[in-house]
């Protein structure tokens, strides 16, 4: 344990940039889901075709990729942003593909009668996804999108590939000076198994206080 | 109240409407029969378009029925609906179900919302159960839910689709009555319905829907004593005995 704890201010300020981009890019992916699923489910033909099209396109493509070509591309058009702050939105764009996806099954299980019967009272179609559909297809996707915050925070670890010193590259560089692997890449893999180990536990959590709402 | 010319509706090459006529007058109560399949749900739910009518006009209180976007939306506001499958909202209270709409759509202050909604709930006979979720509640209770929660937007019309299919036997009576009672208060009402009593009982008017067509329309005793056409003698002698 000792090359972990020689360099604990490195790791920890790994750990910080990590959770940070956990998080915002989640928060970013809910975001950008939940705009694609209204697109995708609502009336209007050509915003259905966009929204299937790019749920289609960011799944096909490697995040890596993604992030490379942001990374490097971005500045050679002239879009000049930090590296973290372009990890977060490719991240975020990329991972809401999963949380439409996810959200759509939801919605398509609730949409049919309930979406009905709330047109039928009048409510618009951006009230009835937000006041009867929505609310009620979240409750069946807890799960599934608790599993998608998991692969994105294992995800986050593509980053160090461009530059970004997370908790990965902090590890990286540590065993560059170190050349001890085995406990430096155990000790990180338990920090990203404790992330993941603390959002089942939320989503256990939800999932059970949603259910009992039922 | 609501007129119909021409109505034409088809599911991809499959026709479900021929060029329907329909009047329904202010104040009056039209029950629409007919076999499985002869279009009558579809026909009502053109009326608030959930179906879209591909030929044909559809005027509701002199408005011819908007296309889509906030105008329909606010016709859809003054016409009620309820479903075979009642699709009361499962994660809201009985009493935030009828409260929803009007402060949402109508803009009414969730204070006069919930003391109307208390008001309807008392008249459809389920005031008791009004912090319950529906999924608590027995079908009958949960229709007479969903009748009270089109009520609470005050509607010109109201319109049912076979209200009363999906109940249990011994619970169909109660959402008939509250029906009933609705009619008898000068309610504009169309009712999709294979309870022949009830028809005629209370229509002003009994339409007998077949094959995409209105077949006969009329009075309800002398349809059901005298009807004039053999498609609907025959549909009669079918559900009449059993
Ligand atoms: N969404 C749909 N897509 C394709 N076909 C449909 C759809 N809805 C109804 N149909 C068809 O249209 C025809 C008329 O259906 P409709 O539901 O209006 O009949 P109905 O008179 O209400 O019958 P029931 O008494 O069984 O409710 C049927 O042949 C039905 O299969
Ligand atoms: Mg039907």
């Amino acid at each position: 344990m000792s090359p972990i704890l020689d360099h604990l201010p490195e790791f920890w300020q790994g750990l910080l940039v990590t959770l940070e981009l956990t998080a915002a890019s989640f928060a970013g992916a809910v975001v950008v889901g939940l705009a694609i699923t209204a697109m995708r489910v609502g009336p209007v033909p050509v915003l259905r075709a966009i929204g299937t099209g790019y749920v289609e396109t960011f799944q096909n493509l490697p995040l890596l990729v993604l992030l490379v070509l942001a990374v490097f591309g971005l500045p050679e058009i002239g879009i000049k942003a930090g590296l973290l702050a372009t990890s977060m939105v490719v991240i975020a764009l990329y991972e809401g593909a999963y949380i439409a996806e996810a959200l759509r099954s939801g919605v398509n299980a609730i949409a049919k009668g309930q979406g009905e019967a709330a047109r039928a009272l009048g409510l618009t179609f951006g009230q009835s996804l937000r006041h009867v559909v929505l609310p009620q297809a979240l409750r069946t996707v807890v799960q599934p999108i608790g599993n998608i915050f998991i692969a994105l925070t294992m995800n986050t670890s593509l980053v160090a590939a461009v530059g970004v010193v997370d908790l990965t590259a902090a590890a990286n560089r540590v065993n560059l000076v170190e050349a001890q692997p085995i406990p430096i890449f155990v000790g990180a893999g338990l920090a990203y198994a404790a992330v993941a180990a603390v959002a089942g536990l939320v989503t256990g959590r939800l999932e059970r206080r949603l259910a009992v709402a039922r | 109240m609501i007129r119909v010319r021409g109505l034409s509706k088809w599911f991809g090459d499959h026709q479900v409407l021929h060029g329907v006529d329909l009047d329904v007058a202010r104040g009056e109560v039209v029950v629409v029969i007919g076999p499985s399949g002869s279009g009558k749900s579809t026909l009502c739910r053109c009326l608030n378009r959930l179906e879209a009518a591909d030929v044909g006009e559809i005027h509701v209180d002199g408005v011819p029925v908007p296309a889509e976007g906030r105008a329909l939306a606010r016709l859809r506001a003054d016409v009620g609906m309820v479903f075979q499958s009642f699709n009361l909202f499962q994660h809201k209270t009985v009493l935030e179900n009828v409260m929803l709409a009007p402060t949402r759509v109508r803009g009414v202050s969730r204070a006069e919302a919930a003391r109307e909604a208390r008001r309807l709930l008392e008249r459809v006979g389920i005031a008791e159960q009004a912090d319950k979720l529906p999924a608590l509640l027995s079908g009958g209770q949960q229709q007479r839910a969903a009748i009270a929660r089109a009520l609470a937007m005050r509607p010109k019309v109201m319109l049912f689709d076979e209200p009363t299919s999906a109940l249990d036997p011994e619970m169909v009576g109660e959402v008939l009555d509250v029906m009933a009672g609705l009619a008898a208060d000068g309610m504009t009402m169309v009712v999709v319905t294979h309870e022949m009593g009830f028809a005629r009982r209370v229509a002003d008017r009994v339409v007998f829907m077949d094959g995409g067509r209105i077949v006969e329309a009329g009075e309800p005793n002398a349809f059901f004593d005298a009807p004039s056409t053999d498609r609907a003698r025959d549909f009669l002698a079918k559900v009449l005995t059993h």
